[in-house]
This record gives structure tokens, C-alpha cells and sequence, in this order.
């Protein structure tokens, strides 16, 4: 992903603004930005399944994505509707995710699920691939994200297939 | 110019995201209940179908059950029964008015503590465990008394740092998913939680009987499974912070009339 392009974007603006960016923060996002498209060259050289959800994008599997969003692991519909899922409860915490695939690509999608806090300070949308900076977390949880590389790929493959 | 207009675009729409969100902000605060479905708020408002009168039964077995070294029961002292007058008179209201500072020990009671320190002092008894059914009965039967009458809580200097501290700890992101109360219970209070509509949180119903946990449990274990869900480390029923989210939430309740037993689902 290209970070000068990702800042031109004007939706992407108005979620910067918003969360009173400071220069530090563009930096961090800009880092990881880099630090998630050099990451998927390395994988993809050493064609080796990372698991850290830090790393680039690696292949996704759609249908395996759909079931993390559906099941225990990622619990996505408890906050947000993906009616191509066929589910028949999803929350409305944050937004619907129809379509979500013509509004956002792969990388962007995935730094939004490994740490959505960069766009928003405010967001209630827990970082699905961070464990620093947390607070009292259970001990059977710590030092552990909720989703593994792996996971947040196979989401990030079916959600930008939904178009 | 473009960048201004843009710039000045953009605060207003964070402006007004801002405001939209924080509204919600109990301007009148609704109970549980009516965030709860019909079959739940019928199940509540009728005490021969309300699960939760069976653990205000149970306490008010105990109330009368002599206890401790001293053999002596709670309705010897609160209410006598040479004098006439019953639990229904003489503990009303009590309960509005907790959790409080105890004037001898300057720390923070809620109901289940006094009726240990009242064990203690009075009967010479062993405190009862958090969550035992009979800590549970009695604590429903004494809030039961209060039923239908507001909260009367007042935030002065001996426990304001208290209050403090549950205000702090009610805005503390925590656990795995870095939530806080005030993320679900003021931002999004109304809204859809996969099938579930998110109640304001309010703290006046308890202890309640919830669906789930086919029994009556107090605040503490209520506080206890949002923070499991959240997937933070628990506190400890009867710990200090528990309690003082306990005060900070009974001053958030304002003038929301006691309901307890309380059904949630």
C-alpha cells in the first residue's frame, strides 16, 4: 500500500481530522502502512506462513473469513451487519459492512481490523491484532491478539469481496 | 482556500459527530426494564411470576431466624414483633440511601456489607459469603422495602474520592477488547448488540434475577460478567472498586425508583 495515495483519499481525511490527528500518530500509520507492505514482500520471498496479524497481506481464504466473522473467534455481527453472510442477528454498534469492499482495499481494510484506534483515538472497535497499550486484561488473554494474522487475512479477503 | 473550506467542513462534522454521540448522556435515565422485552417486563411486574420474590422469601425467613453467638435475629431489633410493626415500615427507604460511609470504620457499605458488619456487631455471627443465597435473600429482602422509591444519593466530602474512583473506573478502557462502560452504556445505550438492546447500565434493580443465570445475583456479579465479556481481568465481589463503581453508579441512577428483584434476560 502506498501511503501518499491511502492520505489523498478524501474519506480518509475526514477520519483523520476527526480523531485530531497529531504528527506522531500520521507517522505511526504511515509506518505501519510501510511496515505492512515490506513485511508482505519478505513473506511472500520467504513464502512462510507469519502469524503475527502485524505482517503483510498474505493469501486469504474468503470462506474461511466468513467464519471468523461468524463465529466466537471474531464476532463481528455483534457490532456490525454483513447481510451477504445470511446471518440472522447483526448489531448495529459501528457501520454496516455491505459492500465494504468497493469503499476500502485489502491493506486498508487490514490495518482498520489490526488496530482501528490509528484512524479514531475514540473508536470502540476493540484492535484485533495489538497487545500493547491494554489495560487489565484477563490473564489467559495476555500478550495474546484476538485474531491471528492468519484470521484477520481470511476477513480481510471476504470482506473485499463484497462489493 | 479549498484546504480552509475543507478544514472548517471537517471540524464541523467532528462537532456534530461529537455531540450526537454524547447526548444519550442519561438526560432523563431510563431503567433496564425499558429496554427489556414484554414477556421479561411482564415476568417482573408480577410478583407471583417474578423468580426473584422466591430469594425475598428466603430473606425474610432469615430476617426472622435467630443467628450468631447472640441468638438473635434481624427482626428483633429492626422490627419486633411485639411492637406491631414490620420490615415493610421500619426498613423502608433504607436502601435508597446505600451504598454509604460507614461513620465508624470511613469505608465505603453497600447493603451486603452492613448486613455482615450488623452479623458481626450484633449477632455474633460469621459474615456471609458474597453470592451466598442468604446474603442474596436478605440483601433482596431489605431493597425489596424500598421498592418504588428513589435513590437518595448525595456525593460530599467523605466520599467523594470514592465516587471518584468509580467514575474513573467507569470511563477505564480494559481487557482484551479495551472497552469501557461508557463505550456501551452511555455512547451506544439504545442500540443493537448482535440481538440485544444495550440498557443505560442503571444499578436499581438489584440484586436482579437474570434468565441466564436461572438465579439472583448481585451488582457485583453483574459488573463481574461485563468485564469477562470484555475480556478483563475480574475484580473481586466486595472489593473496593466494585464498590465504588457501585456509588459512582448509584449517583448515575438519579431519582430511578428501586425495583428490586429486578428480571433481566
Amino acid at each position: 500500500m502506498d501511503p501518499a495515495k491511502y492520505l489523498r483519499r478524501p474519506e480518509n481525511h475526514v477520519v483523520i481530522y476527526r480523531s485530531r490527528i497529531t504528527a506522531l500518530r500520521l507517522l505511526k500509520i504511515c509506518f505501519a502502512a510501510l511496515a505492512l507492505s515490506l513485511a508482505g514482500c519478505v513473506t511472500q520471498q520467504a513464502n512462510v506462513a507469519d502469524s503475527s496479524p502485524v505482517a503483510g497481506l498474505m493469501k486469504g481464504d474468503a470462506s474461511r473469513g466468513r467464519d471468523v466473522i461468524m463465529g466466537r473467534d471474531g464476532n463481528c455481527l455483534l457490532c456490525h451487519a454483513v447481510p451477504e453472510t445470511g446471518a440472522r442477528f447483526m448489531g448495529n454498534l459501528g457501520p454496516p459492512l455491505s459492500g465494504i469492499g468497493a469503499r476500502l482495499d485489502s491493506a486498508q481494510l487490514k490495518l482498520r481490523i489490526v488496530d482501528p484506534l490509528l484512524f479514531n483515538p475514540d473508536s470502540i472497535m476493540p484492535a484485533y491484532g495489538r497487545t500493547e497499550g491494554l489495560t487489565h486484561v484477563g490473564k489467559v488473554y495476555r500478550d495474546k491478539p484476538i485474531l491471528t494474522g492468519q484470521q484477520i487475512d481470511d476477513i480481510v479477503a471476504y470482506l473485499a469481496a463484497l462489493r | 482556500m479549498s484546504v480552509h473550506v475543507l478544514a472548517v467542513f471537517v471540524i464541523c462534522l467532528s462537532l456534530s459527530f461529537k455531540a450526537s454521540s454524547e447526548q444519550p448522556q442519561t438526560v432523563a435515565p431510563k431503567s433496564g426494564t425499558a429496554y427489556a422485552s414484554a414477556e421479561i417486563r411482564a415476568l417482573q411486574a408480577d410478583d407471583t411470576a417474578n423468580p426473584g420474590m422466591l430469594w425475598v422469601a428466603n430473606g425474610e425467613m432469615l430476617w426472622n431466624e435467630a443467628a450468631g453467638s447472640q441468638a438473635k435475629s434481624c427482626a428483633q431489633c429492626h422490627s419486633p414483633s411485639s411492637s406491631g410493626i414490620t420490615a415493610a415500615t421500619t426498613m423502608k427507604g433504607v436502601a435508597t440511601r446505600y451504598p454509604q460511609l460507614d461513620a465508624a470504620t470511613k469505608s465505603i457499605l453497600n447493603l451486603e456489607g452492613r448486613i455482615n458488619q450488623c452479623r458481626a456487631k450484633h449477632q455474633g455471627a460469621a459474615p456471609l459469603a458474597y453470592e451466598s443465597a442468604a446474603l442474596l435473600g436478605l440483601t433482596a429482602y431489605v431493597a425489596f422495602q424500598s421498592r418504588g422509591l428513589p435513590r437518595q444519593i448525595s456525593i460530599n466530602e467523605a466520599n467523594r474520592a470514592t465516587f471518584e474512583q468509580g467514575a474513573a473506573l467507569y470511563k477505564q478502557r480494559m481487557g482484551q477488547m479495551n472497552l469501557a462502560c461508557v463505550h456501551c452504556h452511555v455512547q451506544n445505550a439504545g442500540k443493537t448488540l448482535l440481538a440485544e438492546k444495550i440498557s443505560e447500565g442503571h444499578s436499581n434493580g438489584y440484586p436482579i434475577y437474570r434468565l441466564e443465570w436461572q438465579g439472583l445475583g448481585s451488582l457485583h456479579r453483574r459488573l463481574r460478567s461485563c468485564q469477562l465479556g470484555v475480556r478483563a481481568e475480574p475484580f473481586v465481589p466486595g472489593s473496593g472498586q466494585y464498590l465504588a463503581l457501585e456509588l459512582y453508579l448509584a449517583w448515575r441512577a438519579g431519582a430511578l425508583p428501586i425495583e428490586t428483584p429486578a428480571v433481566r434476560r
